[in-house]
């Protein structure tokens, strides 16, 4: 079975920073990270694969990751936790693109993969849209399983999965082809192992361009993006609620005059 | 400081270091108070290759010439998080080394691969009456056919009852002394196998000691190590390789002793200003880190010695290696309590269990006693060599 991951390499801050200017991120002078979402989606990808080695089938993941020329070294760190191979996206083509243009050029990279299972992180730590794996199933035309909790079950042609929703878990059959998008409680990444630094060492990555997907320039980047970005800013730190004290009777007079003040009632 | 550590052992120092500050720090209270073993942990270490380090290439290892520095490098950063947990590692190299000093090729083949994917191992020579003395051991071997019929009991095994591959040492000619032992491998469903007490301890309380005991136990003659009667010369072999792991446990539970009150000292106001403002106090710490540094320098140049000369024998500095870091460790981690206070003395802070922890450093793998008898020895002797 082949199975890919998508991941993204993030700054490896939580004090993310914007230039006002160009409403980008700030990326200068912040260490890189693997997007910790990611690291779940890349370890049950390798679980999957070492259970199906276990019981005698082949099984192979393939990293892959959109991004500039120095997230290679994100690609290496998930080989060393148990990535077998891994494919480097890097071309000017592809930069400033919103959801829509990155999940598009990981489709079509994707496509030209061909795998069974597709595992990405809910979402990233930096843009936080959680559109990007929906996003590369429709480019890719394959069924999609976002937020999944656990792996219930997989077999030749299809998948069961248990979804942590809002208000509660969703257990579905789906069919492969399939895009999954994983949760934190799905599993425990491991640490690095030394085979896998030592695999990581020697790999060779590829890197793909916009001319080996062949895909047209004015689906990619920025030129690909229909999002605008018009401002970019902090929300305002939430503030505590009020806390009434007394009893009953009292407290709910008081509720009762506050929701019809705000015209609720 | 940089040990100019190879490419493969700074991947090592890695590896280890994730496994220390991600799966060890967080439970290693946990594993000291219950005393329940760290199955988890080992799991981790295991999946992550670090039993591979001391284990050569052509039996599944990741050692390509230096076991012994690649073994402290790892069991340092591990014990930086827990000197208890460190030793199902530590252990299992102590274990393994009669193997690697003595086996033949085909015991190699036998028993190293597994150790290498996690399989645990442990060492077995100390008895009720044959401690510092260990030429005293009463344990016997008889041959029987094609079987080692083996009885006695063997006391405070480190993996004990966790080990699946135990290298014993037994008397199988007693009319030779200590040239009538030899070491016998004893898997863990061997007939006649059992385990006794497990201790209750002061210290390393992650780690399991346990005394094993043989019943008419039933080994095939194959499992001897080297020929019948080399056993007491394994042993001391196996130390002159083991003992710079027991040091580098030492500095690793001294070093993460000083890590913390670095901290600490750092934090704690008192009079109007962190601690570390006081001379007093930055004299301290600087004696700490002084020591920890110079134990590790010491280990380290022991270690790549000892890897450089596999053939010979390198008892005394390889003890001074162990009595001084474990001297050292006593003594930071005493004072790292010392810089806490009385919080220090409180259970809910994570500083007196390296107290604990650091003592046992001093008395196993041979009291520093009797390293202080190997280094006189060694040193006199060299001495008397150059007249
Ligand atoms: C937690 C733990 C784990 C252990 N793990 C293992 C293991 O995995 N495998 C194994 O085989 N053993 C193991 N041991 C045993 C350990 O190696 C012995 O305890 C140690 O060698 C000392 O022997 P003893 O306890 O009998 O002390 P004794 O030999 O009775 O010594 C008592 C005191 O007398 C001193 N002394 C003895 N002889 C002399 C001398 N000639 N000169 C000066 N002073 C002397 C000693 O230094 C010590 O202070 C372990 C012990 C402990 C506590």
């Amino acid at each position: 079975m082949k199975i890919c991951v998508c991941i993204k390499q993030v700054p490896a801050t939580t004090e993310v920073k914007f230039d006002p200017a160009t409403n980008t991120l700030i990326r200068e002078g912040v260490d890189s990270q693997i997007n910790p979402f990611d690291l779940y989606a890349l370890e049950e990808a390798v679980r999957v694969k070492e259970r199906l080695q276990k019981e005698g089938q082949e099984a192979t993941v393939t990293v892959v990751c959109m991004g500039p020329p120095q997230a290679e070294a994100a690609l290496r760190e998930a080989i060393s936790l148990g990535g077998d191979d891994a494919i480097l996206l890097s071309d000017r083509a592809f930069r400033g693109a919103d959801t829509w243009a990155t999940s598009f050029a990981l489709a079509q990279a994707l496509l030209k993969l061909q795998p069974e299972v597709v595992f990405c992180g809910m979402q990233a730590i930096d843009g936080d849209t959680g559109q990007v794996g929906p996003g590369i199933a429709t480019h890719m035309d394959y069924a999609q399983a976002p937020y999944v909790a656990e792996i219930e079950g997989l077999e030749r042609r299809k998948i069961l999965v248990k979804r942590l929703l809002e208000n509660g878990y969703e257990r579905c059959s789906v069919r492969l082809p399939v895009v999954l998008t994983v949760v934190k409680e799905i599993n425990e990444p491991r640490t690095p192992s030394l085979r896998g630094k030592m695999n990581a060492k020697k790999a060779k990555i590829p890197v793909w361009t916009a001319a080996d997907l062949g895909a047209p320039e004015e689906k990619l980047g920025l030129q690909g993006s229909p999002t605008q970005v018009v401002k970019v800013f902090s929300p305002p730190h939430r503030e505590g609620g009020q806390k009434w004290a007394g009893d009953a009777d009292e407290l709910s007079g008081k509720l009762a005059g506050l929701l019809k003040e705000l015209e609720i009632v | 400081m940089d040990y100019f550590l190879t490419e493969e052992q700074q991947m090592m120092r890695d590896v280890a270091r994730e496994i220390a500050e991600k799966r060890i720090r967080p439970v290693a209270a946990h594993y000291d108070e219950t005393g329940e073993f760290p199955w988890p942990v080992v799991e981790a270490m295991a999946e992550a290759d670090l039993f591979r380090v001391f284990i050569p290439e052509e039996y599944d290892g990741m050692d390509n010439g230096t076991p012994i520095m690649n073994m402290c490098v790892v069991t340092e950063e591990l014990s930086k998080a827990c000197g208890g947990i460190a030793l199902a590692f530590a252990a299992t190299g102590l274990g393994t080394m009669p193997i690697l000093v003595a086996g033949s090729d085909e015991q190699k083949k036998q028993y190293l691969p597994r150790i290498a994917s996690g399989t645990l191992a442990a060492f077995g020579l100390t008895e009720p009456n044959a401690g510092s003395d260990a030429a005293g051991v009463a344990t016997r071997a008889v041959l029987d056919g094609d079987e080692w019929v083996i009885n006695g009991t063997k006391q405070w095994i480190t993996n004990g009852g966790e080990a699946e591959i135990y290298t014993i040492f037994c008397v199988t000619d007693p009319t030779k002394g200590p040239r009538g032992v030899s070491t016998i491998v004893v898997e863990k469903d061997a007939p006649g196998f059992t385990f006794g007490k497990k201790e209750d301890k002061l210290g390393i309380r992650a780690s399991a000691t346990r005394e094993l005991i043989f019943q008419d136990c039933r080994v095939p003659k194959a499992n001897v190590l080297g020929r019948a009667g080399t056993g007491f010369i394994n042993a001391m072999r196996t130390f002159d390789l083991s003992r710079p792991g027991v040091a580098a446990q030492a500095v690793g539970i001294a070093q993460g002793a000083l890590d913390l009150s670095l901290k600490y000292s750092r934090e704690r106001v008192q009079f109007g200003q962190p601690i570390s403002g006081f001379q007093g106090m930055r004299w301290m710490l600087a004696d700490m880190a002084m020591k920890v540094e110079a134990a590790r320098a010491l280990v380290y140049a022991v270690a790549r010695w000892t890897d450089s000369r596999p053939k010979e024998r390198v008892t005394a500095h390889s003890a001074m290696a162990k009595c001084f870091a474990s001297d050292v460790a006593m003594e930071v981690t005493t004072q790292a309590v010392q810089v806490f206070g009385g919080y220090g003395y409180m259970k809910e802070y994570p500083i007196e269990k390296y107290m604990r922890d650091a003592k046992i450093t001093q008395i196993y793998e041979g009291t520093n006693q009797i390293q202080r008898d190997e280094i006189g020895r060694g040193v006199l002797v060299a001495s008397a060599a150059n007249d």
